[in-house]
């Protein structure tokens, strides 16, 4: 990835975001140049879908882990998110309980459970939605990375995690508000979540977020580390063989991984308004790793793009011919898998051969 | 000699004159009287009396349809005009004034209802019997006994006759009069029985001889153990049941993932194939040949291996063969592929669940002891064995098995050996399509079949065969059977999602410890 690319799509990212959020407040309604909320609101969506598509590119493409749980742990950051932003409501629930979210009063229970103490502080949610996937990542990746379980046998397990998940959340006795899962959100720190000026500002925040991922994965996979980590990669038992121990390098960027998408999350959920156990289902999780295949593996900027090239046109396709979005996304899986297995930042690479992104190669086993 | 042949003579005589001598004080004189006691007996003792007449006659009772005579006649009005309750014989002439109906209170119903029950513990029929004796064990009336020894004396059913044993110690134990010797033998007898309705008889036993009552408290505690025991062979059942239907999706996964190696996350969507491809012959049938209905799965498996084999070897010739050594690209590719089917499924047939009826022989269930086994979920553990067993001697048995083994061992000596090796990664593919479409016809009968069906599967069926050791079929079929029985037990302990739950974890925790399963392949292909 080169460096001019990198300031592009920080500059796109930024200046977008801001640009949008100007033209939503500044312009009056009904004028040309009127951004809608429904815009903006689409735009930060995009933007954590973003977040999550970085994130998976760390591991996918610099460690070779392909990852087919990785919308577990944005789901979780939402529900962090999604928990504060329940207990915010306090009284103008529907049953007027200040403690109890209403789903709880309807279930009939009396005490709000202890995992969800803590969470009327909304600096608690924000640790939490970076420590619980985090946690979830540090433990699984070190039962998995310690074992060597890799390739094929990870990506299924990881798949198998998200749906063990997607069922628990399912669960009404979990406290997670069960198949509804938490919506009916009121405000953020203070301001509405209706306004206008909030959803600019949320806005405008994901894609600061976004940037400084950006930054720290840049700078990741640019380091010492990050030559480690392609070596592992490319030929883990070489690099063993080396002296290194692959599965810390694995560990380390997957928990890193785990905790962006955590953040991703808790952004996606007050812009969304909600958010249920569906989030899990292990789908999401395998239409993330299209979004990077499509944008070109291993090139960070090119999970951005392919984030936000595919959502934009599902958005599209599910507007105009919902009934052939699957036909779509099905033949775009092929077609990248088989013809572009760089992405689209690929084709550009084939013309400037001398910024070649970085090869990406299979261990031959 | 003649005179041992007098006495026989007279011996068997007098022995058939006893019933004819019973039957010369009329039961039915009874019925006529005026306080309801009377007509109580009257009625118990019709209905032992084993008279011709005694059924027609209570339950003209029943119907308030008996009247009495002031001469001591008894008439049964019916639409056709009054009958003689005595001989059946039509009466003409009846003056209606005299007559009076026979008079009913609850007493009197209840002895009308255990006399029909006694009556029909003679009836023709061994079901009407049966039913009488368990209408009795759950009365547990001691005025029955008399009857109930009578009928158990002449009954030739063996299975009737111990539901008759059964009623006539439930009885028993109700009885005033009966020695305690007997009624320890009562409580031996619901013992055997074993049930949990015997279990709360005995249970709710009092005021009886010390014997009897330390009898049924043994006897409690065995039947709680028989029926501990039945739960076990029940969940063990239902295991199989569940495992059978793992292994069925799993088989064809075994192949393609197990033995080529290729990831196809559309395995599920060659299930979903074989369930449409059923849905669609039973159109046809349902259209053409109605009568042939019960023959709809015999004529869907064939189709269904062949319409998803040959949309398997489609997608081996048209995408997994450009894919080869690249897994995590093949997940993907195929995946897409799935999303594609699924679709092309719903706007095929809409989005809804399709009806496929159940051929009738396949219909109802079979109890045996505690347990309850219906014959689909049995239809499909045979079949399920049935794949396996075809699949292994394809492996084994022909020259197609030979080279698929040839080209998964050594890829390039097959090669050297003349086997046309692409073509084999076709048929190969093909199989393993071809079965996961076999498997869709078995779980049409128990799933609902829409365009989601594979999905449920697709990751159920890696765990199997990840679970069994990739790459050998026998592992595949104790993977999926212990995957089976062990969710079957978590169900009552931690709930169906949650035991789910528990298994996929445990699941994942396993491949830490073991990531080539249960049963890993040795030698070289372990590092391949």
């Amino acid at each position: 990835m080169s460096r001019s690319a990198l300031f592009l799509c920080l500059f796109a990212v930024l200046a977008g975001a801001v640009l949008l959020a100007v033209l939503n407040l500044a312009v009056p309604d009904g004028a040309a140049l009127h951004v809608s909320t429904y815009v903006v609101s689409l735009a930060g969506k995009y933007l954590c879908f973003a977040i999550l598509a970085l994130a998976l590119d760390l591991v996918w493409g610099f460690a070779g882990i392909l990852s087919l749980g990785h919308a577990a742990f944005f789901a979780l950051g939402g529900y962090a998110m999604g928990m504060y932003l329940m207990r915010e409501i306090g009284p103008r629930g529907v049953y007027g309980n200040a403690i109890l979210p209403d789903f709880m009063v309807f279930l009939n229970w009396k005490e709000l459970p202890w995992y969800w103490h803590g969470f009327d502080n909304p600096g608690f949610a924000v640790l939490m939605a970076i420590a619980v996937p985090g946690l979830i990542a540090l433990v699984f990746g070190w039962l998995a990375f310690r074992s060597r379980v890799s390739g094929v046998y990870l990506s299924i397990i990881t798949q198998a995690l998200t749906y063990a998940l997607l069922l628990a959340f399912f669960r009404n006795d979990m406290g997670f508000g069960g198949n509804n899962g938490l919506t009916d959100f009121k405000d953020i720190v203070g301001f509405d979540l209706h306004a206008d000026a909030t959803r600019d500002g949320l806005l405008v925040l994901t894609a600061v977020m976004l940037a400084l991922m950006l930054v720290i994965a840049r700078f990741v996979v640019t380091s010492r580390f990050g030559k480690v980590l392609i070596a592992v990669r490319d030929t883990e038992s070489r690099t063993r063989f080396l002296g290194y121990r692959p599965e810390r390098y694995k560990l380390f960027v997957f928990v890193l991984s785990a905790v962006m998408c955590g953040i991703g999350g808790a952004l996606y959920v007050p812009q969304i308004g909600i958010i249920n156990p569906s989030e899990f289902s292990p789908a999401n999780s395998i239409e993330a790793v299209i979004w990077v295949a499509v944008g070109g593996r291993g090139t960070l900027v090119g999970a951005i793009l392919g984030a936000v090239l595919v959502n934009f046109g599902k958005t599209i396709f599910t507007g105009a011919l919902p009934e052939l979005w699957l036909f779509a996304l099905g033949a775009l899986f092929i077609l990248v898998t088989l013809l572009l297995p760089n992405g689209v930042l690929g084709l550009f690479a084939k013309r400037a051969p001398k910024r070649a992104t970085t090869v990406v190669q299979e261990p031959a086993e | 000699m003649t005179m041992m042949c007098r006495l026989l003579l007279l011996l068997v005589l007098s022995v058939a004159a006893l019933p004819a001598h019973a039957q010369t004080e009329d039961p039915f004189a009874g019925l006529a009287s005026d306080d309801f006691d009377g007509i109580s007996q009257a009625i118990t003792a019709l209905a032992l009396s084993g008279d011709k007449q005694a059924a027609p006659t209570i339950r003209a009772l029943q119907a308030e349809a008996l009247f009495a005579g002031t001469d001591g006649a008894l008439l049964i009005k019916s639409d056709a005009g009054y009958r003689d309750a005595r001989t059946g014989a039509p009466v003409a002439d009846v003056d209606e004034d005299s007559l009076n109906p026979v008079k009913v209170n609850n007493k009197v119903r209840r002895a009308v209802e255990a006399g029909l029950g006694s009556l029909d513990l003679f009836a023709a029929t061994p079901d009407i019997r049966r039913k009488a004796a368990e209408a009795v064990f759950t009365s547990r009336d001691p005025a029955i006994l008399p009857a109930l020894a009578r009928a158990l004396a002449q009954e030739k059913d063996a299975g009737v006759a111990t539901v008759m044993r059964e009623a006539q110690a439930a009885s028993m134990l109700e009885s005033a009069d009966a020695v305690v010797a007997d009624k320890v033998a009562a409580v031996a007898t619901l013992r055997l029985r074993g049930d949990l309705e015997a279990q709360s008889l005995l249970a709710s036993l009092h005021d009886q001889p010390p014997a009897v009552m330390a009898a049924a408290s043994t006897a409690i505690s065995a039947i709680a153990r028989l029926q501990q025991l039945w739960s076990i062979v029940q969940s063990v059942i239902y295991g199989l049941s569940l495992g059978s239907v793992l292994l069925l999706a799993a088989a064809g996964l075994a192949i393609t993932f197990g033995v080529m190696g290729v990831i196809n996350m559309a395995h599920g969507e060659m299930v979903m194939l074989g369930a449409y491809t059923t849905f669609v012959v039973q159109e046809v049938i349902r259209a053409y040949v109605p009568g042939l209905f019960w023959a709809s799965l015999f004529i869907a498996v064939p189709l269904a291996f062949m319409v998803s084999g040959a949309v398997g070897i489609l997608i081996e010739r048209g995408l997994i063969r450009f894919l080869y050594g690249r897994p995590l690209e093949t997940l993907l590719a195929t995946w897409g592929l799935s999303l594609v089917l699924q679709q092309a499924v719903r706007s095929v047939f809409g989005a809804n669940n399709r009806d496929v009826g159940t051929p009738a022989w396949m219909s109802g269930a079979a109890q045996w002891g505690g347990v309850t086994v219906t014959y689909n979920r049995l239809t499909i553990v045979v079949f399920a064995f049935l794949v396996l067993a075809a699949l292994m001697a394809t492996l084994r048995y022909t020259a197609l098995g030979l080279r698929m083994r040839a080209v998964t061992q050594n890829r390039r000596m097959a090669a050297a050996m003349g086997i046309r090796t692409p073509w084999i990664d076709a048929l190969t593919f093909g199989l393993g399509s071809g079965i996961a479409g076999m498997a869709g016809v078995a779980l049409s009968q128990i799933d609902n079949v829409s365009p989601n069906l594979g999905q449920g599967y697709i990751i159920d069926s890696f765990m199997v065969v990840v679970f069994g050791g990739v790459g050998n079929l026998w592992g595949t079929l104790v993977s999926a059977m212990t995957l089976g029985i062990v969710n079957k037990f978590l169900e009552p302990v931690a709930g169906a999602v949650l035991g789910k739950i528990v298994v996929l974890v445990l699941l994942i925790l396993f491949i830490q410890r073991k990531p080539r399963g249960m049963f890993p392949l040795k030698g070289r292909a372990v590092e391949a």
